[in-house]
């Protein structure tokens, strides 16, 4: 019996799709069966950003409303055996799925993976609900960004409403050093004493991410991306390891690596 | 007639420097007591017509409880007999209704938690937050609001015109304060480095809002401390 996790924010555009994706396939990597579930019916996104879209023949609204089977939507991914997604569909809206078919359909889910990924659409109507409904545990994406960190605590108060969520863990996505280094952007301290919630990993802004979600390669296969290891180290929090965070300031110089291999201070 | 006199008298009128004190039996039927009133109150001189001092009447009733038309009947004598009116009512029993409210007034009521954005707490008596109010969020009180983590919401104390309520955090950083139907904002552009002390935030003798170090607040609103420990 796996343990379904909702990657929510309450306000879009913050990466809920990206996080969901590379939680996802950093899962993977490590050997786990992992199931993406896009909820976002109407406005979906998560198979392209998996490079998956081309491969869609049924979708969830399908499985919900019996059209299908649920094996029969589950897309294999490209790179892993172990990672399927559940696209969502395109033409219908968010009221074409309930909450309690949506639990449904994730307990199912949960009898075969180690993870089932829910990615929530953005907003706290009845997409969110749905997407909450059958979810064990929930990540909350925040930006270094007043308005983000302000829904993301919004979101924060109604899922510690659901009783059967667990307290909700915190990424904090697209993190620019040096602007938080200038005092221009909200540093992570400040948002994780504000938002008062276990910090399960920083990202810092990287084009990189950008560029592979466009090539449907999710960042987290490259292998010397910062943004793939902060993605796979939250992957490994994920399993209960600790792993310490990553130094967003590291000076990547020589002599730098030289004062640190003699153990002293950079 | 003859019995009248035997009997305990219903009505005693006291006067003091203040105005008249009215007695009522709290054993009769209140038929008599209006009875008994009537009949003292027309021994009484009239007032002047060009009288402009009002006599102030203290009623103390006892273990009767009066009922709002209760009252009412008895200030109609009042003012077409003797042109007075009831100022204070000293009684030894209220309603249950009265009681669970004074109670519910009185209470300290305590939350150990986030008031997150969009969440709006609302309790009759003071509200004691173990935990951060942040921005978006909203506390109000009947009486005092104590925060013990940091005030970056809305805080409104005394929400039901208590002036003398008043607002304290730990961290003083609030989005918006308001005692009864006194407003302030922080001032603009000025940015708090949340490294004062505890503070808290009163209205002083002309209505603005102000703000003190925690341990002003004994001093300024002696009342917050329970009489039981003095």
């Amino acid at each position: 019996m796996g343990e379904a996790i909702v990657i929510t924010s309450g306000k879009g555009g913050v990466g809920k799709t990206t996080t969901t994706a590379n939680i996802g396939t950093a899962l993977a990597l490590n050997g786990k069966r992992v199931c993406l579930v896009d909820t976002d019916i109407g406005l979906r996104n998560l198979d392209v950003v998996m490079g998956l879209e081309n491969r869609i023949i049924y979708d969830l609204v399908d499985v919900v409303k019996g059209d299908c089977r649920l094996h029969q939507a589950l897309i294999k991914d490209k790179r892993f055996e172990s990672l399927t997604l559940l696209p969502a569909a395109q033409s219908k809206d968010k009221s074409a799925v309930k909450p309690a078919q949506m639990k449904k359909l994730v307990d199912e889910l949960k009898q075969d993976y180690d993870y089932v990924l829910i990615d929530c659409p953005a907003g706290i109507e009845q997409g969110y609900k749905n997407a909450v409904a059958g979810a064990d545990q929930a990540i909350v994406v925040t930006t270094p960004e007043k308005s983000s960190v302000r829904d993301a605590d919004r979101i924060i108060g109604l899922l510690e409403k659901e009783d059967h969520v667990s307290s909700p863990r915190l990424v904090v996505n697209r993190i620019r050093p040096q602007m938080v280094k200038n005092g221009e952007a909200i540093d992570v301290d400040e948002i994780v004493s504000v938002l008062a919630i276990e910090l399960l990993g920083i990202v810092a802004d990287d084009d990189e991410v950008i560029r592979a979600s466009n090539d449907g390669e999710p960042i987290a296969m490259d292998n010397k991306s910062r943004a793939s290891i902060a993605y796979r180290n939250i992957a490994r929090r994920i399993n209960g390891e600790s792993v310490p965070l990553l130094n967003l300031y590291e000076d990547k110089g020589m002599l730098t690596k030289v004062k640190k291999f003699f153990g002293m201070r950079a | 007639m003859v019995q009248k006199q035997v009997k305990q008298q219903n009505v005693i009128i006291k006067g003091t420097k203040d105005g008249l004190t009215f007695v009522l039996n709290d054993q009769c039927a209140f038929d008599d007591i209006l009875e008994e009133l009537s009949d003292k109150l027309s021994e009484r001189p009239q007032p002047q017509e060009n009288d402009s001092n009002v006599v102030k009447i203290k009623l103390v009733t006892g273990k009767r409880y009066l009922e709002e038309q209760q009252i009412e009947q008895l200030q109609n004598r009042f003012t077409e007999q003797i042109h007075a009116v009831i100022d204070t009512i000293d009684t030894d029993v209220i309603t249950k209704h009265e009681a669970e409210e004074m109670r519910l007034d009185n209470q300290v009521s305590r939350l150990a938690r986030v008031v997150r954005s969009g969440q709006i707490i609302e309790v009759l008596g003071d509200l004691l937050v173990v935990g951060d109010v942040n921005p978006g969020g909203t506390v109000k009180a009947s009486g005092n609001i104590y925060v013990l983590g940091s005030l970056r919401g809305i805080a409104h104390a005394g929400m039901n015109g208590n002036r003398e309520a008043i607002i304290c955090a730990g961290k003083m950083n609030p989005s918006q304060l308001r005692i009864a139907d006194v407003i302030r904002r922080p001032p603009e552009g000025e940015e708090r480095t949340g490294e004062e002390d505890m503070e808290c935030a009163f209205v002083n003798g002309e209505n603005q809002m102000e703000l003190e170090r925690i341990s002003k607040a004994g001093i300024i609103r002696p009342g917050i401390t329970d009489e039981r420990i003095g």
